[in-house]
């Protein structure tokens, strides 16, 4: 149980927007069914570093990389490697909820559907699947057909997190997923990130320090495109071995 | 989540407790039946794993203060059971100053000593002491304030028979050795009804957010 197994793996990775280096030689173990949060000021590089592991940083123009991203020992950015089947395996939660502008149910069913799914009854049961496991099911199971639109935010939130578990990932990324929710949603989200790692490998990027302090198992502290540190969460907020760690979380910078 | 974490610590020190509680049981057995194996065992086998549940929790109260900020009464909880912890170390501490005491007196002969009863210290001590451990459990003020009141009773019968002990000596000054070792188990008794009134001292402060302690008597 003690076991960790590598999920995925960043190998010295470099990133430059332009001639800008904006990461720095990260290396940095994902740990299967943990939660990994990734902290550090404003301009650290945490977002740029949790886009690269789905690779959605490869749409901006005159952007370089540097090093590898591992998933399962392969690199996701090898030529051979599908980036629909990586970002299906990879799935990612976003600061804003972004639901598509459809039905609840259309918004479960569409990822299956381009992934050529068309068994109805499956279709059916995933979606069920999805919202039971985002803890959304009983809010929404009377109004399926409602657009997705008419959630609250919070509830938005939920269901792009079973937008992201229909396609059944392995890694869930989430990109500061409590930014814009009220505190009980916030608690919401945190209760389930903390459900969804028995099933999961989920990486948080958070700018809320007592969030990545509650939620998560590791923790990798960014500063100026560099990793200062990373260690069990406890070690990180009770005896971290940098400076830097230390003035940060003690609210010294950033 | 925080909840969660709370009620581990709570399983753990309870764990704690029921350990402490028999090594104090043991070492007074121990003495009256004079048993040196089982006063051995407190010395060499109980008392390392004290000093490991102390460790554990302190460790795990300082994460969760660390990773959650609890307030209010998950703060106070989170506190008291790091002061627990503390305290029970230190009984464990008294059972192996009982048990080497213990150990001195079973390698010589008995001595019956007028009005002093080391059972019924041991039974008036151990009772506050497993009164705490359920007052802990239950979240039961009335048993903790209970048990606080129970502290005088306790000294009272201690000073009583420091009284008796001490004009043994003067009868009988070459048992002084022996009867000094009597007088040691005589005041960690008394420091383990002591030191569980601080438990419920604390214990009330967990529950209720009072403090009593100092001014208890007052």
């Amino acid at each position: 149980m003690s076991d960790l197994i590598e999920r995925m793996k960043a190998e010295n990775i470099g990133f430059f927007y332009g001639n800008k280096q904006t990461l720095k030689d990260i290396t940095l173990p994902i740990y299967q069914n943990k939660v990994t949060a990734i902290i550090g000021p404003s301009g650290c590089g945490k977002s740029t570093f949790i886009r690269l592991l789905n690779r959605m940083n490869e749409l901006i123009p005159n952007t370089r990389l540097e090093g590898e991203i591992l998933l399962d020992g392969k690199n996701i950015y090898d030529a051979t490697m599908d980036v629909v089947d990586i970002r299906r395996k990879i799935g990612m939660v976003f600061q804003k909820p972004n639901p598509f502008p459809k039905s609840i149910y259309e918004n479960l069913s569409y990822g299956l559907k381009i992934n050529g799914i068309s068994d109805k009854s499956f279709i059916e049961e995933r979606v069920v699947r999805s919202l039971e496991e985002a803890a959304l099911w009983n809010e929404v199971k009377d109004r399926l057909n409602e657009s997705a639109l008419r959630l609250s935010g919070g509830q938005q939130q939920r269901l792009c997190i079973a937008r992201c578990l229909s396609v059944q990932p392995e890694v869930i990324l989430f990109d500061e997923p409590c930014a814009s929710l009220d505190p009980i949603s916030t608690k919401r989200i945190e209760e389930l990130i903390e459900q969804l790692k028995a099933n999961y490998t989920i990486i948080i990027v958070t700018h809320n320090m007592q969030q990545a302090a509650r939620v998560s198992d590791y923790t990798a502290f960014f500063y100026l495109g560099e990793l200062i540190e990373f260690d069990k969460t406890e070690k990180i907020f009770t005896v971290p071995s940098d400076k830097r760690t230390e003035e940060y979380i003690t609210g010294k910078f950033g | 989540m925080l909840t969660n974490r709370i009620q581990e610590l709570k399983k753990e020190i309870i764990e704690f407790a029921t350990h402490v509680e028999n090594m104090i049981n043991k070492s007074i057995n121990g003495l009256i039946k004079r048993d040196i194996s089982l006063l051995n065992k407190v010395i060499v086998n109980d008392e390392p794993v004290t000093n490991k549940f102390e460790l554990k929790i302190d460790a795990h109260c300082t994460n969760v203060i660390a990773q959650y900020q609890p307030t209010a009464s998950d703060l106070r909880t989170i506190l008291m059971i790091f002061k627990i912890g503390n305290d029970l170390e230190r009984l464990g501490d008294e059972a192996v100053n009982i048990s080497k005491s213990a150990l001195f007196l079973v390698e010589r002969p008995h001595i019956k000593i007028e009005g002093v009863d080391i059972s019924r210290l041991a039974e008036e001590s151990l009772s506050m002491l497993k009164d705490s451990i359920s007052s802990f459990v239950n979240k039961n003020v009335q048993l903790a304030n209970d048990v606080c009141l129970r502290d005088n009773i306790v000294d009272d019968y201690r000073d009583k028979s420091l009284k008796n002990l001490i004009n043994y000596i003067r009868q009988y000054p070459s048992s002084v050795e022996q009867i000094q070792h009597v007088i040691t188990i005589c005041r960690k008794l008394e420091r383990v009804a002591d030191l569980s009134t601080n438990i419920c001292e604390d214990i009330i402060f967990m529950v209720e957010g009072k403090v009593i302690k100092h001014a208890f008597n007052q």
